[in-house]
């Protein structure tokens, strides 16, 4: 199994907060890594320094055999990085299709316009945009929204793809189709981190779970042995029933 | 899809060339000044669309770009013999340098700051010529009236003149449609909705903010010379005249900033509007109060400009008006 991304001993301050502490991990091609923990606990930041978006004070991040700490954000993008936003960015002013042709253009395979054009309706099929795609972006609701953000970071092609709470403020049937959609992209050989608060969801999605706590990696394994894990329990979870139920559903 | 688009090309095209026919029919010498402002109104609206309708950034100082070609392109002609269409395009290309090099420093600021950068810039070269011996100082340059005599005299360099700047605004206009419809432009316009989106997907938003920058800073250098050069004079406070940077964001709000067509419409009807209050005697003093109230009103009530208004409003235009 071959390394996709490397994380060693990632730190992050703001001020004087300490947003990561030492957080080390190898995400190998083609798995899916939940990424869980409270409120707070660095997981978007997490991104932030993977994205490029902010420098670690210490620590290095390698990215398909590169050394990329302290890249910026759109050389990783045509290394192959996508990304979604918690909250969502849509480019208001602009068609659906050129918001997800602005990601083809730019991501890893630097299409023209006309070939991001046919890349764009094919992800917009995939993502069951395809109605809206003449529609200015700033007209689509959040559920719709959300799954532009993942068009857009598809049609880059990308090898990793950083989700970032794509099922929060979604509707129980929304949440279903979305699904649907990471497994289908889990399918194509894309590796995904996901943040996710929807502890079902990311239970059943993951292959491996790290968990986050105030900028601390305070756990690292299956879904089941994260469940099992006393420090997750007290720490997000709350009881360990709820952490059996939640397994019980799969 | 395609042909639609090219459409709003040629819808625009011959606006410019409707605006501009007028003088060369009739052969009016009043006429053509009249026209030959708005056709300069043309290229600097359409050139400032670049980077405030297409990339996002308020520049307050844009006119520092036609003053500086102005200067370099007098000064090419006065001191250095050079011909009028080389000093020019030397006047154009040291606009587009100072604006290379300003670039990367002052586009890193975003919204008011980057404002007011440029305000400064502005009044940083104003401040440099009038202490610059070679441009003069403060009583600045007078082109020696032997040079419209390679130009068959002052009449017919006059007439040259017209059809240049008239050349030149069908360029921008063209330079509009061709940046509107690349893939650079489509970067751009993801910078103008969220940069920090657009760097996420990819875009090298340092360099294609320069760039944009640049482009936007050419014409007017090149328009600059033509037309110090149809003064026959310059000084500092003729060629940096802040009051203009704020007509052109006027101009190009009104007609609709990110659209082809609108800086077209803008410069018509800010132009026919300044002509009606400069001759009325109720306004002549205040004309640019009017253009800020005017500012005000489109910010307010229509901050798509006209040409957004009408795509909105009536939606079979969407496809004509580029």
């Amino acid at each position: 199994m071959t390394v996709l991304l490397s994380v060693q001993g990632l730190t992050k301050q703001f001020g004087g907060l300490q947003a990561l502490t030492q957080v080390t991990f190898d995400l190998p091609q083609g798995q899916i890594l939940g990424l869980i923990g409270p409120n707070g606990a660095g997981k978007t930041t997490l991104f932030n320094v993977i994205n490029g978006v902010y420098h670690p004070e210490v620590g290095r991040i390698i990215f398909r055999d590169k050394d990329v700490t302290g890249t910026k954000s759109y050389d990783l993008a045509h290394m192959g990085m996508a990304r979604t936003h918690q909250i969502v960015r849509p480019l208001n002013e602009l068609t659906v299709r050129e918001n997800v042709m602005v990601g083809a253009c730019f991501g890893r395979e630097n299409h023209n316009l006309s070939k991001a054009a046919g890349i764009a309706d094919e992800v917009l099929e995939f993502v069951g945009l395809d109605s809206r795609a003449d529609q200015l972006a700033g007209s689509l609701n959040v559920a719709q929204k959300k799954r532009l953000e993942m068009a857009r970071a598809l049609a880059a092609h990308p090898y990793l793809l950083l989700l970032d709470e794509v099922l929060a403020g979604l509707n129980p049937s929304e949440i279903d189709g979305m699904i649907q959609i990471v497994r289908k992209i889990r399918e194509q050989g894309i590796t995904i981190i996901m943040i996710e608060h929807l502890m079902k969801a990311v239970m059943n999605i993951s292959d491996r779970i790290i968990v986050l706590d105030y900028g601390e990696q305070i756990a690292d394994g299956t879904p089941r042995e994260i469940a099992n894990n006393p420090r997750v329990i007290e720490a997000y979870l709350g009881n360990s029933s709820l952490a059996d139920q939640l397994l019980e559903e799969e | 899809m395609k042909q639609l688009k090219s459409i709003g090309l040629w819808v625009s095209l011959l606006a410019v060339v409707a605006l501009g026919i007028g003088p060369i029919a009739n052969r009016s010498a009043s006429l053509r000044e009249t026209t030959y402002i708005i056709m300069q109104v043309i290229v600097l609206a359409a050139s400032l669309n670049i980077l405030l309708g297409f990339t996002g950034y308020v520049s307050f100082g844009h006119i520092v770009f036609f003053g500086l070609g102005g200067y370099v392109g007098l000064y090419l002609i006065n001191a250095q013999n050079w011909p009028l269409w080389s000093a020019a395009l030397a006047g154009g290309l040291t606009s587009g340098l100072l604006a290379f090099l300003l670039g990367k420093a002052i586009l890193r600021l975003r919204g008011a700051y980057f404002a007011l950068a440029t305000i400064g810039i502005n009044e940083a070269v104003r401040a440099f010529t009038n202490n610059f011996d070679p441009f003069g100082g403060p009583i600045g340059m007078t082109l020696n009236f032997r040079v419209y005599n390679s130009y068959g005299g002052a009449a017919n360099a006059l007439w040259l003149v017209y059809y240049a700047v008239f050349a030149i605004a069908l360029l921008a206009v063209v330079l509009n449609f061709m940046v509107k419809n690349s893939k650079f432009g489509l970067g751009l316009m993801a910078i103008r909705e969220d940069e920090g989106a657009a760097e996420v997907m990819g875009v090298i938003t340092p360099n294609a903010k320069t760039w944009a920058f640049v482009l936007s800073a050419i014409l007017p250098g090149i328009v600059g010379t033509l037309f110090f050069f149809k003064n026959g004079h310059i000084e500092p406070g003729d060629a940096f005249r802040l009051d203009y940077s704020i007509e052109m964001l006027v101009i190009v709000m009104l007609g609709g900033q990110g659209s082809v067509l609108g800086p077209i419409l803008g410069a018509a009807g800010y132009e026919g509007l300044r002509n009606f209050l400069l001759t009325s005697p109720l306004f002549k003093n205040i004309q640019l109060s009017v253009a800020g109230a005017l500012l005000l009103v489109i910010v307010l009530f229509i901050p798509a400009g006209a040409v957004g208004w009408l795509r909105r409003r009536v939606p079979i235009l969407r496809k004509v008006l580029a």
